[in-house]
């Protein structure tokens, strides 16, 4: 297992070519074989979830060497107890949303080739250790899912799908200007994260400043976080199903995932300047506005898109306490968010895919038409909704106890939104679910095997997560507070001033 | 009377080439061009010939004067392909209709 | 310190079962409930429920009974599963802790959670979903005993919450009518309120307690411990005042107490035996735990423990007021929880923990009762509930009139029934602490004892009201709903015995047997120390006598500190609360005044129901004339509960709701709106930016073009394909070229 991370990564890739090999026009033959491409990926994952040594602060599984020598650019992909998290999840989402994306039958080559590849950027982003190839793989992935969008959505889909692609490309390119700014910093030149970790301390405070404010920018717009968010109900209401799940599951992941791996360890000073403002206050804001916007929509996706936005603003505020508590909080609630939105998500889906709408107002009774799919529904919604016993549950309070450390004020607001989150699951959940049964929908059939085997396993982790939370929080705390520790006890070094 | 010398030959073909460059120019029959240049070549042979003897004492003169009459069949054999060219195209020889090449 | 206390306490791994149990049973009935309902029939899904619930009982029972024969200052069982949260300074484990509120908790959950499951297999004949029904009911066994069970504020929290779910599927169980499941909304969102405020008032105490050293959730270590809040501020407010308010805040959701109680009587939609066992008996007095739970925190702020007495106070009496002019049986009932809950605040407010549990306990027996009850007429009359078409019911059904009378007369305090020792405890606690809490309580117990008596002489007594064909179908229950009600009626006669108080010549059995948990609240007059030591070690005498134990020395020094602020001592200078602490420590007994407030009360309560009689029975007064009283306003407004819906409606979900659509469209027009107007301006840039290349730049390449074209154009003319022409040129070029050579 010397390659494990490069092989989890680029697996789909080669899955990718072989299905660009098969013929057009037998789509299930395409189908099985891109879930095929998917499940070892996931498996390797499982392996390295029980092979990950939780004790290590270190990175592990580090591949290493030498890629383009005359730019000292290198070929480092690695994991810690941040990364493993998020590779884990990544790895756990893919096949689902190859299942979800079973009813694909426009363009299904297509597809299901851009999928694979969207897999091994996503995979790359959080294997990798080089900046250098960190941006390139953040790079791969945009590209497949401007197609995505573009190609399998909705109606506006070509909105939808520039207005995500520009504004990512825009974080690129500020990520791109602090990535070389860093890279002829340092002498010798390098992009290796671990090398720029260690020489944080000779960064001025000035550098630190404007680099972290240009990374923040991109990131930030991948979280989302307000006021970059508007991409994100767009691109989810125009996105297929099994899109919308990588969009909310993985890709919003990437932003916080981005600022915990450069931002904290790197610029450990102008984090810490810039925490409460940029992280903090805009998490709260987003926690409460998201929360307030999510009540008044119509329609069923852009609900859990604001929903989405509320919740990372859970991660956005857990990660400025630099607390234990909230750090830990933070990559859970990552961890959390990326199972249960994916449910709903999927739930979404699968009444989209029997209605072909999804405004909230046109259905009601839907629990008496198809009660195994309400069930599973109200785990999702409930999970969503903070309800302790269940994951999101762990990772809320331990945000907010973080915060409360922090920040009182700031909690008490951001606590609040357990208030609205209720309100506005429990409203969408009444409108659609409860109620007279209305007629057109009378006879809908309730989820089908594939549709179980995709929604369940994610139910069954909200609940686990939900009583045993250390099976993930093992795996990153000794990491987080090592991170949290580099960064609340960083001092302005004596190089630094000279 | 003086005799015949090199100044008569030289009037003879300046005459000549006069008449030819006369023809040339005031000709529309684009046959009767070509007979003028047929009359200026022959001006210039005379004039080779009438040098040559009276002259330099070599018979460069004379050589040049069998190129020219060689010359001139040449030339006339192709102006008159091409005045029958022309012909066909414009269906007559009357030079002022020839503009073609008109920039 | 606290690694001591943990080694000594004596294991039970039973208690996970207790919870487990009921667990396992809703797991298996919502899962696969349906189909063991067609397949096997709708009895294997009741008696999968109500077996599971009796087991657990079983289980409780056992623990009770390896309690009872523990040593009083050592009656603790643990039983710890596994680490649930261990972050930094926060280690919290799925542990359960059974010590003897606990197990008085557990008795009646356990108790009266298996009649009513027995109880609903009768009542939910005609359900197709009775499935969901003990699936929900089992689950809800599951929430509830966590809550009670949990060792730490989280676990105790996570069966907060639950309980909400499973109030909020069974409010909303016949979910295919609004009205239900919008009255299940209401309660989670209510009760949503409470627990924000429950989650913060916990962060204060552990963040205090960490930045001591102390850091805990467990609440037998926070016992030993909490004395170090004293001292700490947050904005302002002592810590420990403003944790409890946060604290009573979230109870007041669950509890239903003002301002949060408007979802109580909404909740009634769901189906009678859920407001028996979860709105009347069980989740509605989980904040009356959670307060007795944390009393040595509460007993800390003497501020908070005055509001939670004037609350609980005019909740008491608000709610009775409200429940005077109600015609719905259910509704009635309802109030009267709400009202029966503030007597129960009201005593925890005076610091009397013990008589507030023990009413909690003998209101859960008769209020169960009156519930199943109302339930079982509402069955007979074909889910009627207006009580104005009743009447005459006791000839029809008579075992539903008879528990049904008792409880009433058990909720009315009238003597030797349970409610009257309980309330009169309460009242008389709350006598000593300020007589005006009294006042109000003795209020609300006469309008208590003459709401009741209306609605059991306007159910049960008179003419039937009903149509013909609901009075040829009327008939006395079935016996699994009969059968509950008579043991629970039993219940209501023979429970308050346990705590017949020392002025009546009993020994008051249920307050010795919670004395180890409020012994915080029984620091007593003559100075013994350690008395805060509570659940975890014993009270002070314990600790005096055990001189080998070394932290019971440092205990003792350290209680003077936090008897001074804690105002839980028998000091004068601490008013009203430590007036109650000094009667529960038995010392200034005022017999004749005890005996001459008893009488009062009976009378008080003896003149409701006489004004009962006379209104609606007697025919005697005429309701009308009393509701015409004040040009019919206080009428209006009881009828109308205040317009308090009206107003919450108007304030806080209207609100938030124009709120939220302000934000949205601020979201869709501004933030969006830039986004895009950025495009625009992109895109108009782009326009402007081509133009410009288009026009000038390439323009410029074009005129050089263009120059050299026009040029040619014009040289061109030269060329004018006339031979002669030509040939002119050539003439006059030789002769001017033949001139230049000749100069």
């Amino acid at each position: 297992m010397d390659h494990l991370l490069s092989l989890m990564t680029f697996i789909p890739l080669l899955g990718m070519f072989v299905v660009l090999a098969l013929p057009r026009d037998n789509a299930k033959l395409i189908k099985i074989t891109a879930l095929a491409f998917t499940i070892p990926s996931f498996l390797l994952g499982v392996w390295l979830y029980q092979n990950f040594d939780r004790s290590l602060v270190t990175m592990q599984f580090v591949e290493r060497f030498q890629w383009i020598p005359s730019f000292n650019i290198q070929y480092i992909m690695g994991v810690d107890g941040l990364s493993v998290t998020m590779l884990l999840l990544t790895a756990l989402l893919c096949p689902i949303c190859v299942l979800a994306a079973w009813e694909i039958d426009k363009g299904v080559k297509g597809f299901f080739a851009l999928f694979l590849l969207l897999e091994t950027g996503m995979m790359g982003v959080f294997a990798a250790l080089d900046f250098f190839l960190f941006f390139i793989f953040w790079e791969v992935m945009l590209l497949p899912m401007y197609f995505l969008i573009g190609v399998w959505g909705g109606p506006r889909r070509e909105y939808a799908a520039i207005k995500f692609f520009l504004y990512t490309l825009v974080g690129s390119v500020l990520m791109l200007v602090a990535m070389l700014a860093l890279y002829f910093t340092n002498d010798p030149h390098t992009f290796d994260l671990m090398v720029l970790m260690d020489k944080a301390p000779t960064y001025t405070r000035a550098f630190q400043s404007w680099a972290w404010i240009a990374l923040f920018i991109g990131f930030a717009i991948k979280i989302p976080a307000f006021p970059f968010h508007t991409w994100l109900p767009d691109a989810h209401v125009e996105a297929p199903t099994a899109i919308s799940v990588i969009l909310a599951g993985v890709l919003l992941k990437m932003g916080t995932y981005g600022i915990l791996r450069i931002c904290f360890p790197i610029f450990p000073l102008a984090t810490q300047d810039y925490a409460f403002w940029a992280l903090a206050a805009l998490g709260t804001w987003n926690i409460v506005y998201g929360a307030l916007c999510a009540m008044a929509q119509e329609d069923m996706k852009k609900l859990v898109a604001y929903s989405s936005i509320s919740h990372m603003g859970y991660v956005m505020l857990g990660m400025a306490t630099l607390t234990p508590q909230g750090i830990n909080g933070a990559v859970l609630q990552m961890f959390n968010h990326g199972t249960v939105t994916a449910m709903l998500f999927l739930i979404v889906g699968v009444i989209y895919d029997r209605a072909h709408h999804r405004r909230i107002d046109g259905f009601g009774g839907l629990a008496s038409v198809m009660p195994v799919y309400t069930g599973i529904m109200t785990i999702a919604f409930f999970a969503a909704l903070g309800l302790p016993g269940l994951s999101a549950f762990i990772s809320e309070v331990l945000v907010l106890l973080g915060a409360w450390q922090y920040n009182q004020a700031i909690t008490v607001i951001a606590a609040s939104a357990v208030v609205l989150t209720a309100a506005y699951m429990l409203w969408m959940l009444q409108r659609v679910w409860l109620g007279p049964v209305n007629e057109k929908y009378a006879d809908l059939p309730d989820v089908d095997m594939r549709e179980k085997i995709m929604l369940v396993p994610l139910a069954i982790i909200v609940m686990i997560l939900g009583v045993y939370p250390h099976a993930v929080l093992d795996l990153m705390n000794p990491t987080l507070v090592a991170l949290n520790g580099i960064v609340r006890d960083a001092t302005p070094a004596v190089a630094a001033l000279q | 009377m003086a005799p015949v010398g090199l100044q008569h030959y030289l009037l003879v073909s300046l005459a000549l080439f006069c008449l030819g460059l006369f023809c040339v120019l005031t000709r529309r029959n684009a046959i009767g061009v070509l007979m003028g240049i047929e009359l200026i070549l022959n001006a210039a042979a005379i004039n080779y010939v009438a040098v040559s003897r009276y002259g330099a004492g070599s018979f460069d003169g004379d050589v040049y004067a069998i190129f020219i009459i060689m010359l001139a069949a040449a030339e006339s054999a192709i102006g008159l392909a091409v005045v029958l060219g022309i012909y066909r195209r414009i269906r007559g020889v009357d030079v002022s209709r020839m503009t073609s090449l008109q920039g | 310190m606290v690694e001591h206390a943990v080694d000594t306490v004596a294991v039970s791994s039973s208690l996970r079962w207790i919870c487990l149990l009921p667990a396992i049973g809703a797991a298996i009935n919502l899962i696969f409930g349906l189909r063991i309902q067609r397949s096997i029939g709708r009895l294997a899904v009741a008696v999968l429920g109500s077996g599971m619930s009796l087991a657990a009982f079983a289980i409780v029972v056992m623990n009770f009974l390896t309690l009872k024969g523990m040593a009083p200052e050592s009656r603790l069982l643990t039983d710890h599963l596994f680490t649930w949260m261990n972050i930094g300074a926060l280690d919290v484990a799925i542990a359960y802790q059974f010590d003897p509120l606990s197990a008085v908790m557990c008795l009646v959950i356990t108790g009266i959670g298996s009649l009513i499951h027995i109880y609903s297999y009768g009542y939910m004949d005609h359900e197709p979903a009775l499935w969901r029904f003990f699936g929900l009911l089992n689950l809800f066994m599951f929430s509830m005993l966590t809550l009670v069970l949990g060792e730490n504020v989280l676990l105790m929290f996570v069966g907060w919450e639950g309980v909400g779910l499973c109030s909020w599927g069974l409010i909303g169980f016949w979910h295919s009518d609004h009205n239900n499941t919008t009255a299940a909304n209401k309660a989670f969102l209510v009760n949503r309120v409470g627990d924000f405020a429950f989650i913060c008032g916990t962060f204060i105490v552990f963040w205090t307690l960490v930045a001591e050293g102390h850091g805990t959730l467990v609440f037998r270590e926070m016992a030993g411990v909490v004395q170090h809040l004293d001292g700490h501020t947050l904005w302002g407010i002592p810590v420990a005042t403003l944790a409890t308010l946060l604290l009573f805040i979230g109870a007041t959701g669950k509890s239903a107490q003002i301002p949060l109680y408007v979802w109580l009587p909404d909740a009634m939609a769901g189906p009678t035996p859920v407001s028996a066992l979860i709105h009347a008996a069980t989740m509605v007095t989980a904040g009356v735990y959670m307060i007795g739970r944390m009393n040595f925190l509460f007993s800390m702020a003497p501020d908070t423990l005055q509001i939670i007495a004037f609350v609980g106070a005019t909740t008491a009496l608000m709610a009775a007021s409200i429940g005077l002019t109600q015609f719905d049986i259910k509704k009635v009932l309802a109030y009267s929880t709400v009202s029966q809950l503030g007597y129960m605040f009201l005593a925890m407010g005076v610091g009397a923990y013990a008589a507030g549990i023990f009413h909690l306990v003998t209101h859960a027996f008769f209020k169960a009762c009156l519930f199943l009850g109302s339930g079982s007429v509402i069955h007979a009359m074909h889910h009627e509930q207006d009580m104005r078409r009743m009447g005459g019911l006791r000839r029809y059904m008579p075992i539903t009139f008879w528990t049904f009378f008792i409880s009433t007369l058990a909720i009315a305090g009238l003597p030797p029934l349970a409610g009257f020792f309980s309330k009169d405890e309460i009242l008389w606690k709350a006598f000593l602490s300020n007589p005006i809490l009294w006042g109000i309580g003795a209020c609300a117990a006469f309008m208590t004892a003459f709401y009741m008596f209306r609605q059991v002489f306007m159910t049960f007594f008179g003419e039937i009201r009903a149509d013909h064909h609901t009075v040829e179908h009327l008939h006395e229950s079935s016996a699994p709903m009969t059968m509950p009600l008579v043991i629970l009626a039993f219940g209501a006669i023979t429970v308050g015995w346990l705590g017949i108080p020392h002025a009546l010549g009993g020994n008051n059995l249920f307050e010795h047997w919670l004395e180890p948990v409020f012994a915080a609240s029984h620091i007593d007059a003559h100075g013994k120390g350690g008395a805060h030591a509570t659940a975890a070690g014993a009270h002070g005498d314990a600790h005096a006598k055990s001189g080998a134990h070394g932290q019971a020395g440092t205990h003792a020094e350290a209680a003077p500190d936090s008897h001074g602020k804690g105002g839980t001592h028998g000091d004068p200078a601490h008013g009203e609360v430590s007036h109650g602490e000094g009667v529960v420590g038995g010392e200034h007994h005022d017999l004749t005044t005890e005996y001459l407030l008893m009488g009062v009360s009976i009378g008080l309560a003896s003149l409701g129901i006489l004004l009962a009689y006379l209104m609606y029975s007697a025919n005697r007064l005429n309701p009308d004339s009393f509701a015409r009283i004040g040009g019919g306003l206080p009428y209006r407004l009881s009828y109308n509960k205040y317009y308090v819906d009206e107003v919450y409606n108007a304030l806080f979900v209207r609100g938030a709701i124009r709120l939220s659509r302000g934000l949205a469209w601020f979201d869709a027009k501004v933030v969006d709106g830039i986004v895009n107007l950025t495009a625009t301006i992109t895109h108009a840039a782009s326009a402007f930016n081509g133009a410009f290349d288009k026009y000038v730049v390439d323009g410029l390449v074009n005129f050089t073009a263009n120059t050299f074209d026009r040029a040619g154009g014009a040289l061109r003319l030269v060329q004018t394909g006339s031979i002669n022409a030509y040939l002119y040129v050539i003439l006059i070029g030789v002769t001017l070229t033949l001139l230049a050579n000749a100069w």
